[in-house]
């Protein structure tokens, strides 16, 4: 009698369990769809409508004369040298910004990761100021100190060859791009070392007391133990704030406006289509910002293999 | 891996956990070092503490002297004002700034904490979704999600300004917080679904096989499991939803909708040839203290938000 249930039971536990699967698969979908369909909606919708109007000549001045021109606008963008020497200000920003938020935030992970009781969470309240004051009170901030009218680093720097009262640090390339990253680099040092702080924190504690153990030195535990097994967590971090940094805005606006050769992409894009109301140029630019980040990630992803999805996601 | 895990080590490895990671990182001293250098080392670790402070306070204490400058003090070359003056916060609450300022107040605060109840409440179906249940495009949420949190926002702002102005959109709130949910969604999906997926899978097993719906064990077992994770998040998207400019400014120009940093950037002093900076800065400590509060009250859960969203597996 028993040979003959087991299988009936077992076919009909399977309808059973199908069926919930079924509905299961359906709530998940429902739960799931608004959010999703918001997130392309405010997205997908505008790059799309971006990337139709790029290929117009189309001013809001004058919308009657909308024509379609087709890559005219790239073609004007790629060939203007404010384009280029743009691109080199972003860049330039992103790659020091990074570099130096990657090892200020590792020197921040590593104290908040071995300080003593008193002091860590004291630490971590700290630098959470940073991560969420509003970027334009970060720009302020620094704008103040340096400026040449309300600022006083003028007499604290003195000391410093080349720095006198008379200083402007906004009125050339060199020393406002310094300010703006430094802002840059106090705002979001903070995200970093918390990034990293959780990838130092999946670094088997075995590991390095067994190296310990060994004989490896403080350097080489850091270099041959710590470092190697945190490469996940460094990628996805570097990967994160350089596409953050590419898109860097509100510092430069505040403190500059763009002059003096400190304007970023963003800037262009803001000052071509809302500034000068030339949405198809604008849209083109818009376009051409969107792909280099789109590049920066597929690099990262594809290049060097950085996984993504390790983010919280599907584990 | 494997040349480390000896017999012997294997044997003290549930030790080695159960006393915490922070152990593992200063094993490096000796223990007979320990015993003599606790106070040096304590010592250490505060000055390197107070370092740190320096690092992350002094450009808020720097405009905080700055509120407090009259006009004429602002010149005067040093960080902390001759005499402290109230001039600047009576300029923003009761003076030619007023309404300017509370009215960009009073939209920061309403757009921004519409666009966070309304992300987090769908973000929180859709990661407990993603937590809990099976279904088909599970990936694709999270990798749509992850995309969107990395777009550069200034690439939506032209087409959003054109659209937003035929459609009546334009310096409206509503104007705001649909594209502030493309800041705000994104991550309270990836940072919700991380907490979700600590929360004991076995509870909400049991209230199904207990007879309860899907529904039912989402709304009597996770929801306050999950309030906590729910609550981070929403700090979480409310900060990026407070610090947003170019939205602010791109889509706004008036007093109608436009949030206080953009509003900042259009200060102007008392009178014409007056520079704002006394004004800024007041208005920019104000709009600081409710990020201090959140962060001195909550440092613990922001941490664990941030971190658990993002490199965790």
């Amino acid at each position: 009698m028993s040979t003959v249930s087991a299988p009936e039971r077992a076919s009909g536990r399977r309808r059973v369990r199908s069926a919930r699967a079924k509905s299961e698969a359906r709530l998940g979908m429902m739960l799931a769809a608004p959010a999703f369909l918001i997130m392309l909606f405010v997205v997908l919708y505008p790059i799309v409508q971006a990337v139709w109007d790029s290929l117009f000549s189309f001013r809001l001045t004058a919308p009657a004369d909308k024509e379609f021109v087709g890559l005219k606008n790239y073609g004007t963008i790629l060939t203007d040298p404010v384009f280029w020497s743009d691109l080199g200000v972003t860049l330039l920003i992103t790659v020091v910004t990074v570099a130096v938020e990657l090892v200020l935030g590792f020197l921040l992970a590593l104290v908040m990761h071995h300080a003593i009781k008193s002091t860590k969470g004291l630490v971590r309240t700290m630098i959470l100021v940073p991560y969420g004051i509003i970027t334009v009170v970060s720009a302020f901030a620094w704008f103040y100190m340096f400026s040449i009218d309300s600022g006083y680093m003028n007499s604290w720097l003195s000391w410093l060859p080349g720095v006198d009262a008379n200083l402007n640090w906004f009125a050339q390339g060199s020393t406002a791009l310094f300010v703006i990253m430094l802002s840059e680099i106090w705002k979001t040092t903070p995200f970093i070392s918390l990034l990293l702080l959780s990838g130092l924190a999946q670094v088997p504690g075995d590991l390095t007391e067994a190296a310990a153990v060994d004989g490896a030195t403080r350097w080489q535990r850091l270099t041959r133990v710590i470092l190697p097994n945190m490469k996940a967590a460094i990628m996805v971090a570097v990967l994160f704030r350089a596409m953050d940094a590419f898109r860097i805005f509100d510092a430069i606006f505040i403190m500059t406006n763009g002059a003096y050769g400190t304007e970023a992409l963003s800037l262009l894009a803001y000052r071509t289509s809302i500034g000068r109301l030339e949405i198809g140029l604008g849209s083109a630019v818009s376009v051409i910002l969107f792909l280099c980040v789109a590049l920066m990630a597929f690099i990262a992803v594809k290049g060097f293999k950085v996984d993504l999805a390790d983010r919280g996601g599907n584990q | 891996m494997s040349t480390v895990a000896t017999p012997d080590k294997s044997g003290n490895a549930p030790d080695t956990s159960a006393h915490g990671r922070t152990e593992a990182g200063r094993s490096a001293a000796p223990p007979a070092r320990k015993k003599s250098g606790t106070g040096r080392i304590t010592l250490g670790w505060w000055v390197l503490t107070v370092l740190i402070g320096i690092w992350c306070l002094f450009p808020v204490f720097s405009i905080l002297a700055t509120s407090f400058k009259t006009p004429s003090d602002l010149s005067n070359g040093r960080l902390l004002p001759t005499s402290w003056s109230t001039v600047n916060y009576e300029e923003i609450f009761v003076g030619g700034s007023r309404e300017l300022f509370l009215t960009a107040l009073r939209n920061s605060v309403g757009i921004s904490v519409i666009a966070t109840v309304v992300a987090v409440v769908l973000a929180t179906l859709c990661a407990y979704a993603i937590a809990r249940l099976d279904f088909p495009g599970k990936r694709l949420v999270l990798t749509v999600s992850l995309m969107v949190s990395m777009f550069p926002v200034i690439s939506l702002v032209t087409p959003l300004f054109n659209v937003w102005r035929t459609i009546g959109l334009y310096d409206t709130w509503l104007g705001l917080i649909i594209p502030y949910l493309s800041l705000t969604l994104p991550i309270s999906i990836w940072t919700l679904a991380a907490f979700f997926k600590q929360i004991p899978w076995e509870l909400d097993q049991a209230a199904q096989v207990d007879g309860a719906t899907p529904l039912q064990a989402f709304r009597k077992v996770i929801v306050p499991l999950a309030a906590p994770g729910v609550f981070t998040t929403a700090i979480i998207a409310f900060f990026i939803a407070w610090n947003d400019f170019v939205y602010g400014i791109s889509l706004t120009s008036t007093e109608t909708a436009r949030p206080v940093p953009a509003a900042l950037a259009f200060f102007t002093g008392a009178s014409q040839f007056e520079s704002p900076t006394g004004a800024i800065s007041a208005a920019a400590i104000i709009v600081t203290i409710p990020i201090v509060l959140l962060v001195l009250f909550f440092q613990k859960q922001i941490v664990a938000g941030l971190t658990n969203g993002a490199v965790k597996g």
